[in-house]
């Protein structure tokens, strides 16, 4: 079952096509969040969803309402599309109190004053702003209007809440707070987020599901884990935490980086059109490198950073380099030392990708 | 910079930049605090309100206020509303409209004047004479000796200030406000009233202000159209009294007086507005940006186009025609039409008539001179007040903007008390008074520009210089001069544009062969000499025109 | 290359006291970071050692020459220094090779000399290319590599950094700083790195030295001493996020706040029956069973690498984590409100002030 359903979309600006055929179902309930490099369309999908901008083919529909549709020509404008939404640089009206901005959209619906009051109360106490009813917006610091912003964006309790970066404005401090407080007023409210950043370890903790866009296409949509264990391609794979490389040659004794040979076990298994095709990527995570002492893959610790609670190596293999990532309580090899490298996961893609991303 | 000397580089700027403020900005207007506040060497307030409630200065005042504040009503609100129009609907031809409204800021208004004056005037206007002669009117259709042909054609020049800040603003303000409004189900002409007029109402509001300002202290369009109808403002009163009899004793203290009175109405204003700016400024610019969405004006956009036309031809082209065509007139009062044109006057004024041909010398001199010297005094002034560690340079940039709030006329007078020969100088009726006044005037302006250029050139990028191996002397030199260097070029034109253009001050203290452009035209006109006025004003508009722009051109100005 | 020996260093503006006799000795070839909250004096010692400021009190020798002390103040320009801004301060008029070559200028290098010198540095720092490029058409990044290079190609005694990679976002962060260093191991030279990045600081320095809002420096060490061995909690909760918690002794037991927990690995040796636990996230192993101390997980937040958890145990609410690998295989893969037993590893002890909020700047 699906509340907001996006049925491929298309978008232009000028002769550049800014999403092309975007399909997405956001469940009731459920936080989807729009990941991608800038200029990927994640923010153009945002804002065609809120009515801001048109769409040149396909449609949108929220519940029984269509919202957009290319084959009807038909637009509802963003104020008749009843969604929530929070903006990157807080947006809130400076002339206005704390009330008088969250009352703002509940004033348009023409709704009494005692509803008026009780619905400001009710967004003011979710957002812990309750002591602040009567300040100036500007009195508030960033954290605190944010909190405003998505107050307003309660106060009409929509069914879906359409956020824009809205915590990249925020000091990291405020920023981890924020990101568990949205989630818990989610949580007991029950509206649907569809949600843009280009921070990944927010979008990991606050989504049910994450979007990866790269140049208007959506290249995967999936659980975190998913696309962090799983991604569907190299883009996906670069993108989200942080990934290494080695170029691996497939001859007839076996597997070679460089000329040391590549000792083989089941995840690290090849695809057989790579083996076919004679050399490939193999795509690792920092983190999914172990040191053995006898065996693996020989390489040699070029520099070994303390960063506190991770250490990071850099191993020479070869000519190539691997990066490796332990917890200080792991022990590993000092600089200069030889050591065995073994891959708890591994992706494998065509030397072709390695052009791009 | 070096912080072991104690008496070094430091001291010798801040004591250079001390005494050119001092000498040429704090003396004169001291001077005309002290005239206007003592009698006898006592300090004697009744005396001073006994000046103020006579009838002719009292009523001065009055009809100052009167005008200020029609001209700041008109002006913000046709400010706003073309501001409005050219940022946020669909009008069409947008882009070119808003460089057309910015057009009458380079014109002269004292030219404007004389136009409307041979437009409107009551018997003579080629306008009213047409309603009249032609279609059988009884009356003359529109009176331009009047309070309202004065806040008239004082709109149609300062309505820019308005205009132009309320654009930035809009431009500048951040589209989710706006956007926000939206999404929560207010339509665009709610989201006008309630967001976004509110939202730029500081801007407005400043923008009023500087036409108050303005229109306070001005004195070329009340001179033009009002001592016809009796009507003074303050500075046409103090430039009555100047000349008419010549330096007494009752009448420059009367000047002083009225200047005190300016001064002060001048700095409550500037406080105001530094209120509204500091206080009331929302933060409201854009972080994203995504283009606002406009209001689809529909049927309204043609018939908006044409009215923007209308007013364009109408405030820029008609009296602009006017003055070229006049020009060319072979005498005043004949009808516009081929056989009674002729370009013999402005062969006159350009080539026989030696009080035309110095007018424009002069003011092209002065301009040149006065620039130079601001521009250069401004880089040292501003660069103590920017860069440099000295105690007590908060007075240096208090004096720095004292002129600011002191007009034109206060400037000049202040300028002939002091350096009339009761303190040792005598330069009264040379061209070098007019030169002081000129840079006491146009001081602010350099520092201004050189003031911000300066605070572009971060601390670092000379540290980076020393940590180098560059002496101070060598940082200097490869480093803060060439970066300053556009900074100076917009002080110098700044000023240059301005300078050529310029009545207020030199009205006041030109002799018989220091005139400018400007007091030769204000002069011819005054002696009934229209058509020569017309010609000047004609040869004005083309020098000041191609003056602006090739400055916009090549140098890339932002004013 | 040149040791820098700061000994009795003190310097105020009007009653502000920055410094108070402040000693620290870096050695040549040395990579030495200063770490400090804003305000902490750091960027004010930096600014001593290149002459931009005058100390009050004490000495500054660079190498063998005293460029600071009673009577004696070396301008920068005459310090043989090296130094490179948090905003950069690449000149803006000048292209990058006009830049680099600045210094070299200014020292009257011949021509020959100076092109060949100025050309190795704008290849030390990966520019080779971009020499007749403007600043404004370069990243920030690579700017930040212009003034790099600046301050290397004059071969300074010692090179002063200014929090040089704040204004760069993350991933260039993250690949500036081991290229700072590779570079530094490089050419040998010394350098004084202020930053206020414990990360930055961890990856770059041969030793730490932590500064305070006191301007004192609070201690000196190796990285993993520092991180591993905190002199106090102030410099515990510097670098990093930490638990604090207030632990009592009863019958010679320690247990948690709510009185209940028990402490079971090896007992503090410090005196005194009420002392504050520090343990880092990393430092709390979580298990579905066994005899650590009982707790509830509140929350287990995938991050990629690793999983954050909010655990409520012994009274008080810890903050661990784990790398992904081991919390997602089954045993250990938890949902919110499952029970968990926590047992520690490397954690450090402080007196009980440390637990009031005292300790710092987070």
């Amino acid at each position: 079952m699906s509340y907001l359903k996006l049925n491929g979309i298309d978008k232009r600006f000028g002769n550049v096509a800014a999403v092309s055929g975007l399909n997405l179902e956001v469940a009731p309930g459920e936080c989807v969040a729009m990941l991608g490099p800038s200029g990927c369309g994640k923010t153009t999908t945002l804002r065609m969803v809120a009515g801001f901008e048109d769409i040149d083919g396909g449609e949108i529909v929220a519940g029984e309402k269509l919202l957009s549709s290319k084959v009807q020509n038909y637009y509802l404008p963003p104020e008749k599309r009843d969604f929530g939404m929070v903006f990157q640089a807080f947006a809130v009206w400076p002339h206005l109190s704390v009330f008088e901005n969250i009352a703002f959209p509940l004033r348009i619906r023409k709704l009494s004053g005692d509803e008026i009051k009780r619905r400001v109360d009710e967004a003011l106490r979710y957002t812990n702003l309750a002591k602040f009813a009567d300040s100036r917006p500007d009195d508030l610091s960033g954290g605190g209007k944010q909190r405003i912003a998505l107050a307003r964006a309660l106060a009409i309790r929509p069914k879906v809440m359409l956020l824009d970066e809205p915590l990249s404005s925020l000091d990291p401090h405020f920023r981890e707070e924020m990101r568990f407080e949205i989630k818990d007023i989610q949580r007991r409210l029950g509206f649907s987020i569809l949600y843009v950043t280009h921070d990944q370890s927010e979008a990991m903790a606050l989504s049910d599901r994450i979007l990866v866009m790269k140049k208007g296409v959506v290249q995967q949509v999936g659980t975190p884990r998913d696309v962090y264990y799983r991604p569907a391609n190299r883009f996906v794979f670069s993108f989200i935490g942080l990934s290494s490389f080695l170029r691996v040659r497939f001859a007839s004794g076996g597997l070679y980086v460089d000329e040391l040979p590549l000792p083989l076990s089941a995840v690290e298994a090849a695809p057989d059109e790579l083996v076919g095709a004679g050399d490939g990527v193999l795509a690792v995570r920092p983190s999914d490198v172990d040191f053995v002492d006898e065996g693996g893959l020989r390489g040699v610790v070029r520099r070994r950073s303390y960063l506190g609670e991770i250490v990071d190596y850099q191993i020479a293999v070869g000519s190539q380099m691997l990066r490796v990532q332990k917890t200080r309580h792991e022990t590993g090899p000092q600089v200069g030392e030889t050591c065995g490298l073994t891959f708890a996961m591994a992706n494998w893609y065509p030397l072709s990708d390695i052009a791009e991303a | 910079m070096t912080g072991t000397l104690r008496f070094g580089t430091p001291q010798i700027l801040f004591g250079l930049a001390v005494a050119i403020l001092v000498v040429f900005v704090a003396v004169p207007v001291l001077l005309i605090f002290f005239n206007a506040l003592w009698v006898d060497g006592a300090f004697n307030l009744a005396d001073t309100i006994k000046v103020l409630s006579e009838p002719e200065t009292y009523r001065a005042l009055i009809n100052s206020l009167i005008l200020a504040s029609g001209v700041t009503v008109t002006g913000t609100i046709v400010g706003t509303f073309f501001a409005w129009l050219v940022t946020r609907t669909d009008l069409p031809y947008k882009g070119a409209m808003k460089v057309l409204f910015l057009v009458p800021f380079m014109l002269p208004s004292f030219i404007g004047a004389l136009a409307w004056k041979m437009l409107l005037s009551p018997r003579s206007g080629y306008i009213n004479r047409f309603f009249m002669e032609t279609l059988g009117f009884p009356d003359a259709i529109f009176n331009i000796y009047s309070y309202h042909g004065i806040i008239l054609v004082e709109t149609m020049y300062l309505f820019p200030f308005v205009f132009i800040q309320v654009c930035g603003a809009l431009e500048r303000m951040d589209p989710t406000l706006e956007e926000s409004a939206r999404i929560s189900g207010a339509d665009l002409f709610t989201i006008t009233r309630k967001i976004t007029i509110p939202l730029v109402m500081p801007s407005i509001l400043s923008g009023a202000l500087l036409i108050m300002l303005y229109s306070m202290a001005h004195f070329g369009t009340v001179a033009m159209l009002g001592i016809e109808a009796g009507i003074y403002n303050i500075p046409t009163l103090i430039y009555e009294r100047i000349h008419q009899s010549a330096g007494s004793f009752a009448s420059i203290r009367t000047a002083t007086v009225l200047s005190t009175v300016l001064v002060f109405t001048a700095a409550l204003i500037i406080w105001a507005q530094n209120k509204i700016l500091s206080g009331g400024r929302y933060q409201i610019i854009a972080g994203k940006s995504f283009r606002p969405t406009e209001i689809r004006l529909r049927g309204l956009r043609t018939p908006l186009l044409l009215f923007c036309i209308a007013y364009i031809g109408f405030t820029i082209v008609l009296p602009t025609v006017t003055i070229f065509l006049v020009g060319g007139l072979n005498t005043y009062g004949l009808p516009i039409s081929p056989e009674n044109m002729t370009f013999d006057n402005y062969y006159h004024i350009l080539f026989e008539w030696d009080l035309t041909r110095d007018a424009i010398w002069n003011s092209i001199g002065l301009g040149f001179a006065s620039a130079l010297i601001t521009m250069f005094a401004g880089v040292i002034i501003s660069y103590v007040i920017v860069k440099m560690k000295v105690r007590g340079k908060g007075i240096l940039e208090f004096l720095g903007m004292l002129p600011f709030s002191v007009p034109g006329s206060v400037i000049a007078l202040g300028v002939i008390l002091a350096w009339s020969g009761k303190y040792g100088v005598n330069i009264y009726n040379t061209i070098w008074i007019i030169l002081v006044a000129y840079i006491a005037r146009y001081m602010a302006f350099a520092l201004k520009a050189n003031s911000a250029a300066l605070e572009q050139v971060h601390n670092s990028l000379v540290e980076a210089a020393r940590a180098s191996g560059a002496t101070m002397w060598q940082a200097l030199r490869d480093i803060v001069i060439p970066l300053v260097r556009p900074g100076m070029v917009a002080a110098f034109f700044l000023i240059f544009l301005p300078a050529l253009r310029e009545l207020t001050v030199s009205v006041l203290l030109y002799g018989p062969t220091t005139r400018t452009i400007g007091v030769a035209i204000y002069t011819l006109n005054e002696d009934g000499e229209t058509v020569y006025a017309a010609a000047m004003s004609g040869v004005a508009l083309i020098i000041i025109v191609t003056a602006e722009v090739v400055v916009k051109r090549f140098f890339k100005v932002k004013q | 290359m040149s040791s820098v020996e700061i000994t009795g260093l003190s310097k105020s503006y009007g009653d502000r006291e920055i410094l108070k006799g402040l000693d620290l000795k870096v050695e040549a070839g040395e990579s030495f970071t200063l770490l400090g909250p804003s305000g902490c004096g750091k960027t004010v010692l930096m600014r001593l050692l290149a002459g931009f400021e005058t100390p009050n009190r004490g000495r500054i020798r660079i190498g063998d020459d005293v460029v600071a002390d009673a009577g004696t103040n070396v301008p920068p320009d005459r310090r043989g220094i090296g130094m490179v801004f948090q905003d950069y301060a690449v000149w803006p008029h000048m292209s990058v090779r006009e830049n680099v070559a600045y210094p070299l200028k200014i020292q009257r290098v011949p021509a020959e000399d100076r092109d060949r010198r100025t050309n190795r540095a704008i290849g030390q720092v990966g520019l080779t290319g971009l020499e007749d490029r403007m600043p404004s058409q370069l990243s920030g990044g690579q700017q930040q590599r212009v003034a790099l290079a600046r301050a290397l190609v004059s071969e300074p005694k010692l090179l002063l950094l200014d929090e040089p990679l704040n204004n760069l976002d993350a991933n260039l962060r993250e690949e500036m700083r081991f290229e700072i260093r590779e570079l530094q191991q490089k050419l040998g030279i010394t350098i004084v790195y202020v930053t206020h990045d414990q990360e930055i600081a961890l990856a770059i320095a041969d030793r730490i030295g932590v500064m305070d809002e006191t301007g004192a420096l609070r201690q000196v060490g190796r990285p993993d001493e520092v991180f591993d061995r905190p002199a106090d909690a102030y410099i515990y909760r510097f670098l990093g996020v930490a638990n604090f918690v207030p632990m009592h002794r009863v019958d010679g037991e320690w247990r948690f706040p709510d009185g209940i927990g028990r402490w079971t690995e090896a007992p503090p040796d410090l005196p005194g029956d009420r002392l504050t636990l520090g343990c880092r996230p990393f430092d709390i192993v979580v298990t579905r069973s066994g005899d650590g101390l009982p707790g509830i997980v509140r929350r287990a937040s995938f991050l990629g690498a690793q999983m954050d958890y909010l655990i409520e145990a012994g009274g008080v609410t810890f903050r661990a984590a784990t790398d992904s690998r081991r919390a997602l295989s089954p045993e250990y893969c938890f949902a919110d409100g499952e029970s968990c037993r926590l047992t520690f590893r490397g954690a450090q002890w402080f007196d009980a002030a440390a637990s009031d909020g005292e300790g710092g700047p987070r």
